[in-house]
């Protein structure tokens, strides 16, 4: 049985459209990455999965009761995490943990197998008021809190935005580890990097899914070749390559500039027009794209199609 | 298990109310301040107020009368006054509060029991004193009678005109009280339960509630319960402050007081979680409730202005407020000292407003956003 | 070269005590004119209140700082003239149009009439923005928000702009767009002082400063520092130096 099974679901506020006919299934105990950038639709999505909102057209299933009729039902069997951080900042950690038990109609020793590896180790701050934690903290206490009640799909809306690099990895070890433990996950994330950490990915934008598929398969299924390009003036190369006829498209990753060219073109004699036209310590190299190669280049040519 | 989530939220409530400063001041502070304002604006302090006399008559009897005024603690006399031009003249230097003005033939028709006016002249801009010293010579008037005539009873042969100049409209302490105990409530009741469950919204805390597989019922139910005991508490706090600083008075029966306000307390719960759940910020019910609760509670329930010299169409919405007819409650039980016999229709259309309010907040809460 | 070899920003010992706990524990580093620097940290580790010391929002417990030639003691109102800053939260305001808020923001520096007239126009013709002048910003897609938000912090021409965390939560082609600007700025010779969570952006810049625990744990060119801890990318330089 599938976890979450999304149908058409589209979405509108007012005359702004949040959702367009998306449609993907997540298996039971997966975890599913939903990437995309603000606004693309990721947090309406989750609360009409969460069944906070009504989608005004599509199916969904979660857990096996659709959205719409049994989310009485759903709502026993979701733990949700909003995009925001949202706990009760005056509460302390304890408290805080102990109201959500109460809340879903557990205690926190009943499922404490559950939540122990993640508890542990803000429990030192037990009295902490949660306004008071660091964002990772923060961020741990939410996940113990929308675990208490031992969900069967787990709803993560942005949990790892706006923290740090190490709390974010820390993040990812313990969604591992509940997956081991038959926890089926949505995740959504604005940091592509994150993608190749879930078992399958959806690339959201503007309301749209661009693609779905295991990370991996994502990468090999791309069909353009892709060179990476340094040297000491890089940005004074990407508007020159920009101008060039072979040139598709050009843009700056990091200490390099990523050039995905309309044909084949020769890496030495590249290097040479490029040597030519004044660049020093030029380096290029035939890369396999990564994730956010895919997603610029899919998020174009929605672009284009659309224009 | 319901219970213990019912319990769980009272609890979570708490800690948010004892956590935030400011709740906690606009919970026990503002009452006490507000009663306490009240208590320096209205000076308690009526021993030597200054009287002065016209005293048409000149008799034997008329002063008597006015030696009796002077010998209780409350006056001195001012000036004797002789023409009636020279009657604001006290007023108007600030050195008297009061005038009597005493008929002719003043001895003549007291011991042949004719009818006898007796004109009183306050300073109306200071009403509360003025309505006070009023009753502090109406009192001293009827003793007199008693004394002189030997009867047992007041004979109510003495008819005091009282005449406020500059306030004829008569705000008085009395009035204030009832009026300062409905508004608190109000915005207590009212205000701070809407903006608790407004926060929940924009922290977002909310979206977790309703995820949850709790009834809106045991939501509302579980934030609304411990504003409803705290209310409560005021309403009792500013009742003891009322008794011991202004010195009013509870003729009526206090159970039947106490119960009164709980309704109101309930309705104006009620009002809270309809702006509430129609309020997305906590901004957004704040103003709510101010543009929409304070303002007419206060200008249109009577408490300040007298509803009945409005225009009709402010008669009308006055009606439509609940703190019009819990004044009218508390002016009957405190003031007059009736009884249900009286106060049931308003006590009723309280009932109404409560049913009528519930319905909405019902129809309003969604177990969905938006 | 776009870096001159001059230092527009010096720190030496800069210390903040908030009562037993030091948030910023005796930082040093220079920033030279022209350069883009990437002040990293994790959330805590005290990158927030460093650069509201060198904004002039904060006063140092200890130590001595230059911005601009300006002492962050005593200059912290000079400062805040010669520097524009530009956060996440992104200062325009939704309910003005364009124009308005660019007038606005050439007030608040003392510019004139005349002078703003002129920066308006540039403006709007650098961001190809003149179609929709007086439309209110809220109509603007995020992208384009944040790049308006980025030129009106520079409305008053300042040496060095202050950016913190100015992309989160954008598509990666407009973040693309962004940091081109960004470069635009600094080939102006401007210098840019950038804080963010993206780690690969963090290779756009010349120099980064990585700030562990209210220290500055490693300073030095994407480049070395990830030879310096053998690591393939920023990322892991960071988790190796944080954790």
């Amino acid at each position: 049985m599938e976890a979450i099974i999304v149908e058409n679901i589209s979405k509108n506020y007012k005359d702004i459209q949040a959702l367009k006919e998306v449609s993907f299934q997540v298996k039971e105990g997966e975890i599913f990455g939903l990437i995309g950038p603000d606004g693309a639709g990721k947090s309406t999505l989750f609360r009409i999965l969460t069944t906070l909102l009504l989608p005004d057209s599509g199916k969904g299933f979660v857990a096996g009761h659709p959205i719409v009729e049994e989310f009485k039902s759903i709502r026993k069997k979701v733990g949700y995490m909003p995009g925001k951080f949202s706990l009760y900042q005056d509460l302390s950690v304890e408290e805080n943990l102990s109201f959500f038990a109460t809340i879903f109609g557990t205690t926190i020793e009943e499922n404490y197998d559950l939540i122990k590896d993640i508890y542990e180790q803000i429990e030192p701050f037990k009295k902490r008021l949660a306004g008071k934690l660091s964002g990772g903290m923060k961020q741990k206490l939410a996940l113990c809190c929308a675990l208490i009640h031992k969900p069967e799909v787990l709803f993560l809306d942005e949990p790892t935005t706006g923290v740090d690099v190490v709390s974010r990895q820390e993040f990812w070890e313990m969604l591992a580890v509940l997956k081991q433990k038959g926890i089926s996950i949505l995740v959504s994330t604005p940091y592509m990097e994150e993608a190749i950490l879930c078992d399958r990915i959806a690339l959201i934008l503007n309301g749209e899914i661009l693609n779905i598929d295991t990370p991996n398969q994502m990468i090999q299924n791309f069909d353009k070749t892709i060179y990476a390009i340094k040297c000491n003036r890089l940005y004074d190369l990407i508007h020159y390559l920009r101008t060039q006829d072979y040139t598709e498209s050009c843009l700056p990753f990091g200490e390099n500039l990523h050039l995905v060219t309309k044909e084949k073109v020769e890496i030495e004699k590249l290097k040479k027009e490029i040597i030519t036209q004044g660049f020093e310590q030029v380096e290029i190299e035939k890369i396999t794209p990564t994730i956010e190669d895919v997603f610029l280049h899919l998020g174009q040519e929605k672009k284009e199609d659309a224009n | 298990m319901k219970w213990k989530v019912f319990w769980a939220f009272v609890k979570k409530e708490f800690y948010h109310i004892t956590r935030d400063k400011r709740t906690l001041l606009i919970l026990f502070g503002m009452p006490i301040a507000q009663v306490l304002i009240f208590g320096f604006v209205i000076s308690t302090d009526f021993k030597n107020a200054s009287i002065d006399f016209l005293n048409h008559a000149n008799d034997e009897t008329s002063f008597e009368l006015i030696e009796q005024i002077q010998s209780s603690e409350n006056f001195k006399i001012g000036r004797i006054l002789y023409a009636d031009h020279e009657l604001e003249k006290g007023f108007k230097d600030g050195t008297s509060k009061l005038v009597m003005v005493i008929p002719e033939d003043f001895s003549k028709d007291f011991y042949n029991r004719n009818p006898i006016e007796i004109q009183i002249l306050t300073d109306g801009s200071d009403p509360n004193n003025a309505v006070t010293l009023t009753q502090y010579i109406t009192s001293i008037v009827g003793s007199f009678q008693q004394q002189k005539l030997k009867i047992p009873e007041n004979p109510q042969q003495i008819n005091i005109e009282t005449k406020l100049l500059y306030n004829p409209k008569s705000i008085s302490a009395y009035n204030f009280i009832p009026g300062t105990i409905a508004l608190i409530l109000m915005i207590i009741s009212a205000m701070l339960t809407s903006l608790t469950i407004a926060r929940e919204k924009e922290t977002g805390t909310i979206e977790i509630l309703l995820v949850s597989p709790l009834s809106p019922l045991l939501i509302i139910l579980g934030k609304v319960a411990p504003y409803a005991l705290l209310s409560f508490i005021d309403a009792i706090l500013i009742l003891v402050l009322g008794f011991f600083v202004f010195e009013v008075p509870v003729r009526g029966s206090l159970i039947l007081l106490l119960f009164c306000c709980l309704i109101y307390v309930i309705t104006s719960l009620t009002i809270g979680t309809l702006i509430s759940a129609v309020s997305k910020t906590q901004q957004d019910a704040m103003m709510r409730s101010l543009m929409g609760l304070m303002m007419p509670s206060m200008i249109l329930s009577g408490f300040i202005f007298p509803l009945t010299s409005m225009p009709f169409i402010l008669q009308v919405l006055g009606h439509i407020i609940p703190t019009t007819y819990f004044i009218e409650i508390l002016k009957g039980i405190m003031l007059r000292g009736v009884g249900l016999e009286i106060v049931w229709f308003p006590l009723f259309v309280l009932f109404l407003m409560i049913l009528f309010f519930l319905f909405f907040t019902w129809k309003n809460f969604k177990t969905r956003l938006q | 070269m776009r870096i001159e070899n001059k230092n527009i920003i010096e720190v030496e010992n800069l210390t903040k005590k908030f009562g037993d706990f030091t948030a910023v524990n005796a930082i040093s580093f220079t920033v030279k004119k022209g350069e883009i620097f990437g002040f990293l940290g994790a959330n805590g580790a005290g990158k927030t209140t460093a650069m509201r010391m060198l904004i002039g929002l904060s006063i140092p417990t200890s130590g001595t700082g230059k911005v601009a030639n300006f002492d962050i003691y005593k200059e912290a109102e000079k400062i805040k003239k010669n520097i524009g800053y530009m956060s996440q939260k992104f200062s325009l305001y939704n309910d003005l149009t364009i124009r308005e808020n660019i007038r606005f923001y050439g007030g608040i520096y003392g510019l004139s009439k005349s002078e703003i007239k002129q920066k308006t126009e540039k403006i709007l013709v650098d961001l190809d923005l003149k179609s929709v002048a007086n439309k209110l910003v809220d109509s603007l897609p995020l992208g384009w928000k944040q790049r308006l938000s980025f030129a009106v912090s520079m409305i008053h021409d300042p040496e060095i702009v202050f950016l913190d965390e100015p992309t989160g939560g954008v598509d990666p082609y407009v973040r693309r767009q962004f940091w081109e600007t960004i470069y635009d700025a600094a080939n102006q010779g401007r210098t840019i002082f950038v804080t963010t969570h993206y780690m690969d952006e963090v290779e756009y810049c010349d120099r980064v400063s990585i700030m562990v625990d209210g220290k500055i744990e490693a300073l030095d060119t994407p480049k070395n520092l990830k030879k310096q801890f053998q690591a393939t990318n920023m990322n892991d330089v960071f988790l190796k130096l944080a954790r």
